[in-house]
């Protein structure tokens, strides 16, 4: 099932042409990486999913995005319903300042949730769901600033999951983790796109070999290649993405 | 050029010196049978110490290229070719070595009868096993697959002569009983041979992977021709 089918996107920062004329269809409960060189357009590409782009003065778009088979751009699309159903999660660990149990909670607060067992409920199921109830349960009460920048990460996806999305938007949330840190945010990828479709924008080779199920790869705002990771990464059809993953440019 | 490309052009290097090593292997035991050349023979098996050392040093280089750059896509199939490669050098070097020593156990001043080299075709037999070697090294040097699959083309001869060889010494123990061990010897070689022709096989197959990633492993030789 196509989950976001992107048909024929441009897109400007004022007169910058940052994304020229991407198609691409992303299925229901698949990792997908975006990779390319600093400025090629991958994270402009992925804000688009959760319109983060809007925020942005002069930028313009045409062509169409389409989520579950609704165009995302389309007048009268809710941009907070949107958002709901697309969660994120950036590069640095952003925890908001409270305690690491009410980080969790905010999202389904904000949404007007009033049942306290129902967020307990969740809060744990989420901060199960992400592999930190173990190094958190004593300690719920407590600021979330007091956790490593790997368990700040992993909050951060607690955060972004409790509102029930059904996609995970990642842009490089590993970049500033230890390889320990790293490799349980990788598991937890494999695990978490039993249920959601996550799409990861990354600059490290090796993790989108090993967490995604299809890459494409992005040069000057264009989609230059996306097909099976595997086939990226063993044999791709196009000589600038063999350069680009071999390290001889970029 | 990236630390990569570097290490990858020095793995190229150590191979192409090894396939040097063993195709002069080859070639001096070659020799050494037909001429009953002991000392040339003495020589191939001296030498095997050189092929082996060889086979160690790039197995451990693929490994480190593995190990510290994670090499991925072409890199990545070159590594793996050369693994596999670098293990099939490694028999034809040993290859080498048992004809060597098949020489050295003649008795003094009794080369092989001519007779038998001629009629089991062996001469024709190595000959061609030397030109599979040197046009695989060729294929590898210009990193060209179509040279690889000319490969495939000449292990049919090799093939005919062993298929013909076992009457053909049969008849000939028949008729010179008295040399009944040298045909026994000469009926191992051509196997051997036959065995020969097979990683040179793999060895075309391993350079097209590299070079193509197409896998042309368990294809009949028909398919093979077809697929390149």
């Amino acid at each position: 099932m196509i989950k976001i089918d992107t048909q024929s996107v441009d897109f400007y920062y004022g007169d910058f042409h940052a994304l020229k004329n991407i198609s691409m269809q992303i299925e229901a409960n698949t990792s997908v990486a975006f990779i390319g060189p600093s400025g090629c357009g991958k994270s402009t590409y992925l804000r688009l999913f959760n319109r983060m782009n809007d925020l942005i003065p002069g930028t313009r778009l045409t062509g169409s995005i389409c989520i579950d088979g609704r165009n995302i751009y389309d007048k009268g699309e809710k941009v907070d319903q949107l958002r709901k159903n697309v969660g994120m999660v950036f590069q640095k660990p952003n925890p908001f300042p409270k305690s690491i149990y009410e980080n969790v909670a905010y999202g389904l607060r904000v949404n007007g949730v009033k049942d306290e067992s129902y967020i307990e409920e969740t809060v744990v199921k989420t901060i199960k769901q992400v592999a930190l109830w173990d190094e958190v349960k004593e300690k719920l009460r407590e600021s979330a600033f007091a956790l490593s920048g790997g368990q700040q990460q992993r909050l951060c996806i607690a955060r972004a999951l409790a509102i029930s999305p059904s996609i995970l938007l990642m842009d490089e949330p590993t970049s500033a983790l230890d390889p320990i840190s790293t490799g349980k945010i990788e598991d937890l990828i494999h695990e978490l796109k039993m249920q959601y479709t996550i799409v990861i924008v990354t600059h490290n080779m090796q993790q989108a070999a090993r967490v995604s199920d299809k890459t494409g790869y992005f040069y000057l705002g264009e989609l230059i290649e996306y097909d099976n990771t595997r086939k990226i990464f063993t044999n791709p059809e196009k000589e600038s993405t063999q350069n680009y993953i071999t390290g001889r440019f970029g | 050029m990236k630390v990569i490309e570097q290490e990858i052009a020095t793995l190229k290097n150590s191979v192409s010196e090894m396939w040097s090593l063993v195709h002069q292997q080859i070639y001096n035991a070659g020799e050494a049978m037909l001429t009953g050349d002991k000392e040339l023979a003495y020589k191939v098996i001296n030498r095997e110490r050189r092929v082996n050392a060889f086979e160690l040093k790039i197995d451990s280089d693929c490994e480190d290229i593995i190990a510290l750059y994670a090499p991925v896509a072409i890199d990545l199939r070159f590594v793996l070719a050369m693994y596999k490669i670098n293990t099939n050098l490694e028999r034809l070097g040993d290859f080498a070595e048992s004809i060597a020593r098949f020489t050295c156990n003649l008795p003094d001043k009794e080369p092989i009868d001519p007779q038998l080299i001629k009629e089991t075709h062996v001469e024709e037999m190595l000959e061609e096993l030397l030109s599979m070697i040197s046009l695989a090294q060729e294929a590898f040097d210009k990193e060209s697959s179509e040279i690889a699959s000319r490969i495939f083309i000449k292990d049919n001869l090799i093939d005919e002569i062993n298929h013909s060889s076992t009457a053909i010494i049969a008849h000939y123990i028949e008729k010179h009983p008295e040399s009944a061990l040298a045909g026994l010897y000469m009926a191992g070689i051509i196997r051997k041979m036959e065995r020969f022709g097979d990683h040179c096989t793999n060895i075309a197959e391993e350079l097209i992977f590299y070079l193509e990633a197409k896998v042309m492993k368990h294809m009949d030789k028909t398919e093979k021709e077809a697929n390149h």
